[in-house]
């Protein structure tokens, strides 16, 4: 049994330690919203938050995040209210939207440490997450506008 | 289990729970029975009965509590159909498109696509194929709903209207789910008028998706994120040689891992099957197979490359002739040029996947597909089942680009669910997906051309050679011998008024299956055409722009749109350091020019810009062309600048996104999108700005370097990106 803290809730989960803490959010807690791309941190669609800083889930083992606190995308919000998806939302920033749990973690890591980010910062926070649709020029208008409507709150 | 994405959208309150009728979608007044729904309060309070949804024809539901359901016939793959295509029913209906739930049609005849001849997303068909059938639907409900209301009334219906989801006469209104039983009922309306441009109140406006919301919170629902009862997971080993199979396998190592339920040989490699996927996989990777070679045991890139070389001294089949290019060619200053393409990868960033169960009625699969019909059929063969008994869900797609019109990775969940007699998700690697592609046919493609005595260009021959997709996807299409018509797009429709025209197609064939890439062969025979106008505009010392212009005045769509990057990129005028290339196409009725402006600094290139100007006839949302026009940008730059596969010993080299490179935000360009005004038809907006990027980018590498390309990737040759 491996003890996680996920979106504030205590859970025991029982898997082997070495296991991915991306498949263990999916196939054992049923936390589809982060996702599968690459399996090496290459991609960045499986991003949470781990004690509030980005992190690719699937390079990392379940047994090494135990007594952390960990966001998922689930958790940012209970109503798409973080500035970082209502600026999502304002900018359509999504078409196929398969990586865009992981762009939007990324984003909210990036705001909650830097509130007012430039262009080099976005770039250097945001260059890992893939997006084959092409989103990036809204991707990067939208955290500008999240950093308008301010980031309070969140993972 | 599976949320719905769009269900609680409007709503805050409970989302609806319902019986589901599987026969809903298949037309005439099918009734479906709903528990009751709760989105509004006063229609909760006046909901008696359980709420009936009556179907008013293929793509649209009335519920008696009022809800509109349409049914998208389309795959969502990011192209924007899940909104798009409601928006055309509800402009007609009188309804926000926002107001609408919708859910993915299931197989069936109503949905074929008249441009494709099948249930098909692909071909930038979906807005043109729906145009005019999804309007009319709608407007015929809407006159079905009016005649219903002004029968109850005795009232004349034309002088009756729909607002909202009512129908109204003077002071009095009746909601379409008061209606929709009787409307159901009545004979189908003549004289159904649609709606004139100027009455449109949501077609051509700027609309939100209706997809958004459930993809900034997790909640949209990935063929990867299916979930049902008692459901295994699947991990599956394939030949690492395209065209191998399973000659023995030992799997006593992976039977005994954690959680493996089964080790089971399918019809494409060796399957385990397990608890949770990463168990699955772990044992997949303990697995020792001993592969069987095929035909492509010694297929290398070079060879590929050598055979369409060879290939390209014959003759291909004629798809244009405009006098007398051969003759032509024959005096005045002649010029030639040959092109080269790489195999591409897909790289969806959702991984093949598919989930299938046996239920009592048969063979149901939850997949993220393109086309419903190959699906089904895939699966019916894996099972052993008719088509009719299996049953397809479409989810949404994590992308698209023409991957999906494949079946391939479809029997094996089916066999493995067969096998364990239990609900099977089966996921491909990224390593699996890469090496397992139908990849972007490679090209070789020789253009010669010679100016007259005045440097009038005077011949043009386009020579293109490469396989055809089409004869293994659909053979019939080209069963008579015809040409692919999937091989020759942005070549056989040479824009440019020139006396002589020669285009000829050399179908030759290299071992390993090709598919369609976004924009398919635009990006092949684009980049071959507008390159060699380049050519030809430096060769005879004109401006590239005013080349191209001055041999479209018979062309008007083509000359304005190249007219509008040019004025909106400024061209001639790019900043000190920068230099701009041009291209211009036309395909899926929609006419585009692109203005590229790099840098290089030795070897160092920076693509700074791209402006593109479009002319797509008739918007349905500004919102969803300007995203693909976006996207499509991005999407062409990374196959210009990075792409290629290579094969060795009939493996594929390319494993992941460390060895194909994927553009990133920090080498993403400006991008300056510019849509015409225009009243024509719709124009497809989902693949046709790919296809211009490779050659604006490299015709601005020109300007700055006097250096052509005539290969791609452009990181290969010689620049550092």
């Amino acid at each position: 049994m491996i003890k996680l803290t996920i979106n504030g809730q205590a859970q025991d989960v029982d898997v082997a330690g070495d296991t991915p803490l991306l498949w263990v959010l999916r196939d054992t807690l049923g936390l589809t919203g982060t996702k599968y791309g690459c399996g090496k941190a290459l991609c960045g669609a499986c991003t949470v938050h781990v004690d509030g800083a980005p992190t690719r889930a699937c390079i990392t083992p379940a047994e090494s995040v135990a007594g952390k606190s960990i966001t998922t995308i689930e958790g940012l919000s209970s109503n798409r209210s973080h500035p970082v998806q209502q600026a999502w939302i304002e900018m359509d920033v999504p078409q196929c939207g398969y990586c865009q749990s992981g762009q939007i973690m990324a984003a909210a890591a990036l705001l909650k440490q830097n509130p007012k980010p430039s262009d080099a910062d976005i770039d250097s926070a945001m260059s890992g997450n893939i997006c084959r649709c092409g989103t990036y020029p809204r991707i990067r208008k939208a955290i500008h506008r999240a950093a308008e409507l301010g980031v309070k709150e969140g993972g | 289990m599976m949320r719905l994405p769009h269900d609680d959208q409007n709503d805050n309150v409970t989302r609806r729970s319902f019986l589901k009728s599987a026969a809903t979608a298949t037309g005439g007044l099918v009734i479906a029975l709903y528990l009751p729904a709760c989105s509004k309060p006063e229609e909760k309070a006046k909901a008696t009965g359980p709420v009936k949804q009556v179907s008013a024809n293929a793509w649209l539901r009335i519920g008696t509590d009022g809800s509109i359901t349409v049914l998208c016939d389309r795959s969502e793959m990011g192209q924007g159909v899940y909104t798009a295509l409601p928006t055309l029913l509800a402009e007609e209906l009188g309804v926000a498109p926002s107001s609408i739930k919708v859910e993915f049609a299931p197989p069936g005849k109503e949905y074929i696509n008249n441009l494709l001849g099948g249930q098909v997303t692909g071909g930038s068909t979906s807005v043109r194929d729906a145009w005019e059938k999804l309007r009319m639907a709608g407007a015929e409900a809407r006159m079905r709903l009016i005649n219903a209301a002004a029968k109850d009334w005795g009232a004349p219906p034309q002088s009756c209207s729909v607002a909202d989801g009512y129908v109204v006469f003077t002071s009095r209104r009746k909601s379409f789910g008061e209606l929709a039983e009787a409307a159901a009922a009545l004979p189908k309306p003549e004289n159904v008028q649609l709606k004139t441009r100027n009455e449109y109140k949501y077609i051509g406006k700027p609309q939100p998706r209706l997809d958004t919301p459930s993809k900034v919170d997790g909640t949209a629902p990935f063929g990867i994120d299916v979930r049902l009862p008692d459901m295994l997971y699947a991990a599956l080993a394939q030949p690492p040689e395209l065209g191998a199979s399973v000659k023995s396998f030992k799997a006593d190592a992976a039977q005994g891992m954690p959680g493996v339920k089964q080790v089971l040989q399918t019809s494409s490699g060796v399957a385990v099957i397990a608890d949770s996927w990463w168990q699955a996989k772990q044992a997949r990777d303990a697995l020792q197979i001993e592969w069987a070679p095929g035909s492509n045991a010694k297929l290398t890139n070079a060879a590929i490359s050598a055979g369409l070389r060879s290939a390209s001294s014959g003759k291909g089949k004629e798809v244009r002739k405009d006098g007398d290019a051969e003759s032509a060619l024959k005096s005045g200053r002649r010029f030639e040029a040959t092109y080269e393409l790489p195999l591409l990868a897909h790289a969806t960033m959702e991984p093949m996947n598919c989930t299938a169960e046996f239920r009592e009625d048969g063979c149901h699969i939850h997949v993220p597909t393109q086309v419903q019909q190959i699906a089904q059929n895939a699966a019916a063969q894996a099972a052993g089942l008719p088509p009719e008994k299996v049953f397809v869900h479409t989810t949404f797609l994590g992308g698209g680009f023409g991957r999906r019109l494949e079946g391939d990775f479809i029997p094996a969940a089916v066999e493995c669910a067969k096998a364990v007699n239990k609900p099977v998700k089966l996921l491909w690697t990224r390593e699996d997906d890469m090496t397992h592609d139908k990849y972007r046919p490679p090209a070789r493609n020789t253009l010669t051309a010679s100016f007259d005595s005045a440097n009038k260009l005077n011949a043009v021959k386009i020579h293109l050679v490469a396989p055809s997709i089409t004869s293994r996807w659909f053979p019939a299409a080209v069963a008579k011998g015809e040409v692919d018509p999937f091989a020759v797009e942005a070549a056989h429709n040479f824009p440019y008024d020139v006396p002589n025209v020669y285009v000829d197609y050399l179908q030759h064939e290299i071992g390993i299956d090709v598919g369609y890439w976004r924009s398919v062969s635009h990006a092949l025979n684009c980049f071959t055409v507008e390159s060699f106008m380049d050519e030809l505009a430096y060769e005879n010392k004109a401006d590239p722009y005013e080349f191209r212009h001055a041999m479209l005045d018979k062309q008007a769509r083509w000359q304005m749109v190249l007219e509008t990057a040019a004025k909106k990129a400024g061209w001639g005028n790019a900043p000190s350091g920068h230099h701009q290339g041009i291209a211009l196409m036309s395909g899926y009725d929609t006419y585009l020019a692109q203005v590229a402006e790099v840098s290089v600094e030795g070897n160092k290139l920076k693509v700074h810009k791209v402006v593109c100007a479009i002319d797509c006839g008739q918007m349905v949302n500004p919102t969803i062309v300007h995203q693909q026009a976006e996207g499509s940008i991005v999407f062409g730059l990374t196959a210009a600048l990075f792409s290629e596969v290579n094969i060795a010993n009939g493996r594929v080299k390319e494993q992941n996104f460390d060895d194909y490179r994927m553009l990133r935000m920090n080498e993403t360009p400006e991008i300056e999108v510019y849509v015409v005004d225009s009243t024509e038809k719709p124009g497809g907006m989902g693949e046709p700005a790919v296809a211009l990027v490779a050659p604006a980018v490299c015709n601005a590498i020109y300007a700055a370097t006097r250096k052509r390309i005539r290969a791609l990737p452009i990181a290969k040759q010689g620049f550092v990106v």
